[in-house]
């Protein structure tokens, strides 16, 4: 049914659709709007046999979902930012339990300084916990990928991430086509446990593992994200078939035939960069783009595939490698392994500046002249960091950083643009 | 909860004798049906306290649910000596998460069950004292607020052993850890600091609290069957000996756990929705000294000369909980 709803309501009501059996619920801005939704569906009788639970951490909802998942529950949670660094510790182990738990991320900065708005410094962080990532595109794509990403989920007995972008999705209001519950039970079957608590059968899970065994489990967890290279295009199409739309997948190329020039980057700023591709295009630049959306397991074939032909690629990160650069930078130059090309890092939209147009317009330009740096950041504010370095030459005692840069720009820091 | 203490006249001692016993006063594990939950063969040292504890808990809840259990176990000795896998101990459905994460991923297994109509399956979550009183406290509190339907047993030896016996919350004043040592002008561990972890879970008004000790193992049977006859979050604190880092003789783990209930250094008592409703009496009150003696952990106590100072204060806190628990009359 086409609804004009927000992102997060979205969200919600794809998950109820999927019949999570337990739920675990944690505040944090953005991505509380999704466990409300669900809050509220519960509780109004309309998913039944579902458990929703208010925990007392994000280290507690994701052990709680452990715990549920193990025994044999299908199993949902969401959080950002801090929530994500404060499960962790969970994060890798629900990953190495081989627990199909479905986790939305509503994609957020980690402080210090805090920061509530979005860039994806946090699923980042968890990029190499043996999670499935995979990042939204738009509310309808985000809405489709949870569907998707249950029966990713429980195919591999593998947990899976849908990172969406805090605020530009969650709390966006679009036009979404939700399906009928029917759709979904047809393209979703219950969750069959490959492993479960179960005094009929007990087992032990969760054991102590050495040497002799610690690295073909890890293999183990690395040859399932390899199948799910082949699994996520083949869900793709699936739900292509069920619900007549193109969501997921691994890479989506936008324009990319003949391109000399291709931008690659995850989640809803695609969603700008197709638009100045178009505009770029229409005034004569071969300028094409790819959105990444599965990120664990990293698209190194289907990348290669895409970009091998181009003279350039500039790769546009929500997140800072400190010290280095990108991290998708990274898996994007081991796709193109021997192909001799210009790669650019720029670093855009950190703590939830605006990516506008006009400034990519610029930065393609640039790239297509190669005047750009290696590692670019997009709309740095040079005035001011040149005052805070020169400030923290001349005196020992220059107090609080942040702090300082917010007395120097004033009141037109609330600003994103 | 009521129990009528059966007294064995003929060797003047309330040792268990279950061959004395009809068939239905015999402990769980005189009964020839016991499940052997903590299977033998598993790698605890001689006079594991811990090890005692945990085979009887088990085994009782598993009489009292008819075998419908499941056993979530924080990262401590419990889960290192039980299963070193392709070894396991356990003969029960068992999980291991994480070291501070067992009371959460409880509930989780106990919502599961109400989720997918099964609630005649129950959970039990356990760990240390480490996994309990200190990193595993949130969750603990969580769980206890939420009323989920958990027992979660904390088997208390009084410090981190498993990595090698340094101080938790739960450590005593005067004990020597590896992180409070014997040495300086107060060894060991400091006075006035600590937890005492079934209090706090009784302010948060659940419906059981206990304390048990392995030197008494019919009342800490009964305790476990009992919390298992009811629902909702459920808390059993079980003092358990541990030879490797109290410095004691692996055969004194039952006599010093005796000697902690009869110094009124463990009071043994039971609570419901926040209030004591039972203590287990003193039969003879000895002074802590008795019990501090077998126990390397305190030698610094009675060096030449002996701290008389900090004996005396050890005392003092033993006196206090037989005032307050009432365990003399």
């Amino acid at each position: 049914m086409l609804k004009q709803t927000e992102g997060s309501r979205a969200v919600a009501e794809a998950v109820a659709l999927c019949r999570p059996q337990v739920i675990c619920a944690y505040p944090i801005t953005p991505q509380t709007h999704i466990v409300e939704g669900l809050g509220e569906i519960v509780k109004a009788g309309e998913l039944a046999n579902c458990e929703f639970i208010n925990v007392e951490s994000e280290f507690a909802a994701l052990s709680l979902a452990i715990g549920a998942s193990a025994a044999g529950a299908r199993t949902y949670t969401a959080t950002s930012s801090q929530g994500l660094l404060f499960m962790a510790e969970a994060v890798y182990n629900a990953a190495g339990l081989g627990l199909p738990i479905v986790m939305t991320i509503g994609n957020r900065a980690i402080g210090a300084p805090i920061n509530i708005w979005n860039d994806h410094s946090d699923s980042m962080s968890m990029r190499d916990a043996g999670w499935i990532q995979l990042y939204a595109l738009t509310n309808q794509e985000a809405l489709d990928l949870h569907i998707q990403a249950f029966r990713l989920a429980e195919e591999l007995s593998c947990p899976v991430m849908v990172c969406m972008d805090g605020f530009i999705l969650t709390h966006a209001y679009e036009r979404v086509d939700v399906p009928t519950q029917k759709q979904v039970d047809a393209f979703l079957p219950p969750y069959e446990p490959r492993q479960i608590l179960d005094p009929a059968d007990p087992v032990s899970i969760g054991a102590l593992v050495g040497p002799e065994a610690f690295t073909e489990v890890r293999y183990l967890s690395h040859h399932k994200q390899l199948r799910a290279l082949g699994l996520i295009p083949q869900l793709a199409a699936a739900f292509n078939k069920q619900f007549g739309r193109d969501s997921g997948g691994l890479i989506r190329p936008y324009r990319t035939e003949d391109a000399e020039t291709i931008v690659v980057a995850l989640g809803s700023v695609n969603g700008t960069i197709q638009e100045v591709v178009d505009e770029m295009r229409a005034s004569g630049s071969l300028i094409g783009s790819v959105s990444i959306c599965s990120f664990r397991p990293f698209p190194l074939a289907a990348l290669r595939e895409a970009l091998q032909h181009a003279k350039r690629v500039v790769v546009l990160e929500k997140c800072l490698a400190v010290g280095l650069g990108g991290i998708v930078s990274d898996g994007v130059r081991k796709s193109l392994s021997g192909i001799v090309l210009n790669g650019y890092t720029v670093i855009a939209g950190l703590g939830g500046r605006a990516i506008t147009r006009s400034s990519l317009t610029r930065l393609f330009e640039d790239a297509e002249r190669d005047e750009l740096e290696q590692v670019t950041f997009l709309d740095l504010n040079a005035d001011v960091i040149s005052h805070e370095l020169e400030r923290e030459s001349k005196s020992r005692r220059t107090g609080p950083t942040a702090e300082a840069i917010l007395r120097r720009i004033g009141p037109v820091a609330s600003s994103i643009g | 909860m009521a129990e009528t203490l059966i007294k064995f006249y003929q060797t003047g001692t309330f040792t268990v004798g279950n061959r004395l016993l009809s068939e239905d006063q015999r402990s769980v594990q005189a009964n020839m049906h016991r499940t052997n939950s903590l299977n033998s063969g598993h790698r605890a040292c001689q006079g594991c306290g811990e090890a005692l504890g945990a085979r009887y808990a088990i085994d009782a809840a598993m009489q009292a649910t008819g075998n419908q259990l499941i056993a979530v176990n924080a990262t401590g000795c419990l889960e290192v000596f039980s299963t070193p896998y392709p070894e396991t101990s356990w003969q029960i459905p068992w999980i291991h998460s994480l070291f501070g994460n067992a009371a959460a991923v409880a509930s989780g297994v106990a919502a599961a069950q109400r989720a997918l109509g099964k609630e005649s399956v129950r959970v039990i979550a356990q760990g240390g004292d480490g996994g309990t009183t200190d990193i595993g406290f949130g969750c603990l509190s969580g769980m206890f607020e939420r009323n989920d339907d958990v027992l979660y047993i904390c088997y208390d030896n009084e410090a981190y052993m498993n990595t090698g016996v340094q101080r938790s919350s739960a450590t005593p004043p005067a004990a020597r850890t590896a992180t409070t040592p014997a040495v300086g002008s107060s060894p060991g561990n400091v006075f006035g600091t600590g937890k005492n972890v079934p209090r706090i879970a009784m302010a948060h008004n659940i419906p059981y609290v206990a304390t048990a000790s392995v030197s008494n193992l019919r009342d800490l049977e009964r305790k476990v069957k009992y919390a298992m006859s009811i629902h909702g979050a459920r808390y059993i604190h079980i003092f358990v000996p541990c030879p490797l880092g109290w410095g004691s003789a692996p055969e004194d783990t039952i006599k010093i756990a005796r000697l902690a209930v009869e110094t009124g250094l463990f009071p043994l008592f039971e609570a419901q929705d926040g209030e004591v409703t039972a203590s287990t009496k003193i039969r003879h009150k000895v002074p802590v000294t008795d019990y501090l003696k077998l126990q390397k952990r305190y030698a610094h106590l009675f060096g030449n000369p002996p701290d008389l100072g900090r004996i005396a204060l050890i005392q003092q806190m033993a006196d206090h909980n037989i005032a307050k628990y009432d365990l003399l009359n």
